[in-house]
């Protein structure tokens, strides 16, 4: 039956014709089809709530991420978008990956991520242990402490370099008070990564506060009264009963942070402009350079395809761990 | 509001003791107060002549069972015994012994490889006694250990756990609120009521002479039976029929003497209260209401007054709902309780 045949008015308005409506429902729901209804099944309801999403996912993430990709084999930039673009091949890769400045980059974003992530994790965790116990006023010092997250990284960058200025930096005169000389924090090549380490982990210990706060009060307090009973110092229960029970969730916190340190943007480029120099250039400000200053834009595809996959692969070894965790957790 | 008051009790070296009570009680917060986990407001608590009142629960030297083991869940079942004797750096050798002996006593051979987590509970129990035993306590406490267990493991458990403070001479204080096992497993039991001691005994002095009603009551499966009635001239009237009873003991007599006239409670347990199918002259005669058979015998169902008035008897005499009976109670375990404080006048 097609839907021409019906005259309106003609028949009970069935809003769809009987093959729009067998795609759309199961056979259950057609037999309450059968009477007169108006309007879609719960099916094709749901589909059509999902379709503004799917959209939004397959043309702002999936379509560019496919470029990217194709972008990498070409010769390409956005600056010459007229000039066809050059079919190389793996030529971007294996340039990227030959260069020592690359390799440069990468080493020093290795030490920067281990120095980063470390220095929060230890200083998460030591606070989030001290934090535990319910002492007056905590609720106030819990909210200090988070405030650092909550603020915009750009800002957090500006005046942290306002800080840190060499000549009239609050830092540097609160140094004088004590009789140290002034420190060049962004202006000496050495110290400039510190002071990246310095701010990045003021403004975000406080996620692995929290984390660290939420695993260690999910653990039940009988385990510490065992423990007391069985004679174990302080010491003795942190290794044994807090740092093995809250393992899952200090591992996905130390991924997300390693995730971040790899991708460190907004900090390095209001505070150092990758400077001086190149000593504070992550991978992903070399990124930026060969993508938004060069326009390089084939090569810096490449770039970002390589970067995805070393954070993928790193990912992949923690969730793996943390999928053999679970799994002896199973019941005989 | 005081969670207990006033409790004052001296345990025995190598003695079982039960802290038997409803919940809420005061019965765990008095084990707590032992281990360490709560300071008490006031009071002193000693081992020995140790006071340990201001001492954790590591200066203690106890050990401890609670109601849901608290084994450390990510560990082994090896590692969890071995837990309090790594806590104090107990030397290998020593900690290997230790480890042989208890494994020896509660069969724990084949479990050691397994996480403490995934075992089923009446193996956990068994790990957590381990646990608590491994470094010879000076006290063994356990919190309820049994309630998570289903009935029939409960009472397996029970044996195991009796014969096993015996073998061990630990003086071991046990919490519960099931009265069957106060029974089974005490040298001393502790009756305790809204932070308060009621009575002190073992288990047979409690059954045969509570000191009050609530502890009458409280032991003994089916309960006391307690029926109103008002004290004339040596004999009792029972409320709700015409029955004297007679008096023949003179101790009850002489105690009772200050009642004349008044109203009391008698107490007497279901099985001392004797059936018979004839009905005696100027004796209790009752109708049988309602029959439960409860394995070897049956419990009868009567009424006196208002109330149930419960006997055990046995199979022999056949017995329908609607039948009149004779009853004799045996006066030698009768107790008689004052009616305002409930306390006994005399059991």
């Amino acid at each position: 039956m097609a839907d021409n045949d019906k005259k309106p008015g003609a028949s009970p308005a069935l809003v769809h014709s009987e093959e729009v409506l067998e795609r759309f429902t199961k056979a259950s729901d057609r037999v309450t089809m059968g009477r007169k209804t108006y309007g879609l099944s719960d099916r094709a309801f749901m589909f059509f709530f999902l379709l503004p999403s799917l959209f939004i996912l397959l043309f702002l993430v999936g379509y560019p991420f496919i470029t990217l990709i194709r972008s990498g084999f070409y010769n390409f930039s956005v600056l010459r978008a007229a000039t066809p673009a050059k079919f190389i091949g793996v030529g971007n890769f294996t340039f990227i990956l030959t260069d020592p400045f690359t390799w440069e980059r990468f080493i020093f974003t290795g030490k920067f991520v281990i120095l980063n992530v470390l220095v929060q994790f230890l200083l998460g965790v030591g606070i989030a242990y001290l934090l535990q116990k319910n002492f007056k006023g905590r609720s106030v010092v819990l909210t200090l402490i988070l405030m650092p997250m909550m603020l915009c990284p750009i800002v957090v960058g500006l005046f942290w370099k306002y800080m840190f200025n060499t000549e009239w930096g609050i830092v540097n005169y609160i140094l004088s008070i004590f009789g140290i000389g002034k420190v060049e924090w962004l202006a000496r090549e050495s110290i400039s990564v510190y002071s990246v380490i310095i701010v990045d982990t003021w403004m975000w210990t406080p996620f692995m506060i929290l984390l660290a706060l939420a695993a260690f009060t999910a653990i039940p307090k009988y385990l510490y009264e065992a423990a007391e009973i069985d004679r174990a110092s302080s010491w003795f229960k942190f290794r044994h009963i807090t740092l093995p029970l809250s393992a899952p969730v200090l591992i996905i916190a130390v991924l997300f942070r390693m995730i971040d340190s790899i991708k460190a943007f907004d900090l390095i480029y209001t505070l150092t402009g990758g400077g001086p120099g190149s000593a504070t250039q992550t991978l992903s400000f070399d990124l930026y350079k060969r993508a938004f200053q060069y326009f390089y834009t084939g090569e810096a595809s490449a770039y970002g395809v390589i970067l995805l996959l070393v954070i993928m692969s790193l990912s992949l070894i923690f969730i793996r761990y943390l999928n053999r965790l679970a799994a002896q957790n199973v019941r005989r | 509001m005081k969670a207990i008051d006033g409790v004052n009790l001296n345990v025995e070296s190598r003695s079982f003791v039960v802290l038997l009570g409803p919940s809420g009680c005061g019965k765990t917060t008095t084990l707590r107060c032992i281990a360490g986990l709560e300071v008490p407001t006031d009071g002193k608590i000693y081992f020995d002549d140790r006071d340990v009142t201001g001492l954790s629960p590591s200066e203690r030297n106890v050990g401890m069972v609670f109601q849901f083991y608290a084994l450390y869940p990510h560990m082994s079942v090896l590692e969890n015994i071995t837990f309090p004797l790594r806590a104090c750096r107990v030397p290998p050798k020593t900690i290997e012994e230790k480890v042989k002996e208890v494994v020896q006593i509660f069969q724990l051979k084949d479990l050691l490889k397994y996480k403490a987590s995934i075992l089923p509970p009446g193996d956990q129990q068994r790990v957590a006694l381990a646990r608590a035993v491994v470094r010879d306590p000076g006290v063994l406490l356990l919190d309820e250990p049994l309630s998570a267990l289903d009935e029939k493991f409960r009472e397996e458990m029970r044996s195991e756990l009796g014969k096993l403070q015996k073998r061990l001479g630990i003086t071991t204080i046990y919490v519960t609120h099931d009265q069957r096992e106060a029974m089974a497993l005490g040298d001393v039991i502790v009756v305790m009521r809204d932070g308060l001691i009621l009575q002190v005994g073992s288990p047979q002095e409690l059954y045969e002479h509570p000191n009050s009603i609530f502890v009458g009551n409280f032991l003994g499966t089916p309960g006391m039976n307690f029926v109103e009635c008002r004290y004339e001239k040596g004999s009792l009237v029972l409320k709700g029929t015409s029955y004297r009873l007679k008096l023949e003991r003179q101790d009850l007599i002489a105690h009772l003497v200050p009642y004349e006239g008044r109203e009391v409670i008698m107490g007497i347990r279901p099985e001392y209260v004797h059936v018979d199918g004839k009905l005696k002259d100027g004796g209790l005669s009752l109708e049988v209401v309602a029959i439960e058979p409860a394995g070897r015998y049956r419990l009868i169902d009567f009424l006196i007054g208002e109330k149930v008035f419960r006997v055990r008897t046995d199979w022999e005499l056949s017995l329908v709902p609607g039948r009149r009976v004779g009853l004799q109670m045996r006066e030698d375990r009768l107790c008689i309780f004052d009616k305002e404080s409930g306390r006994a006048v005399v059991s």
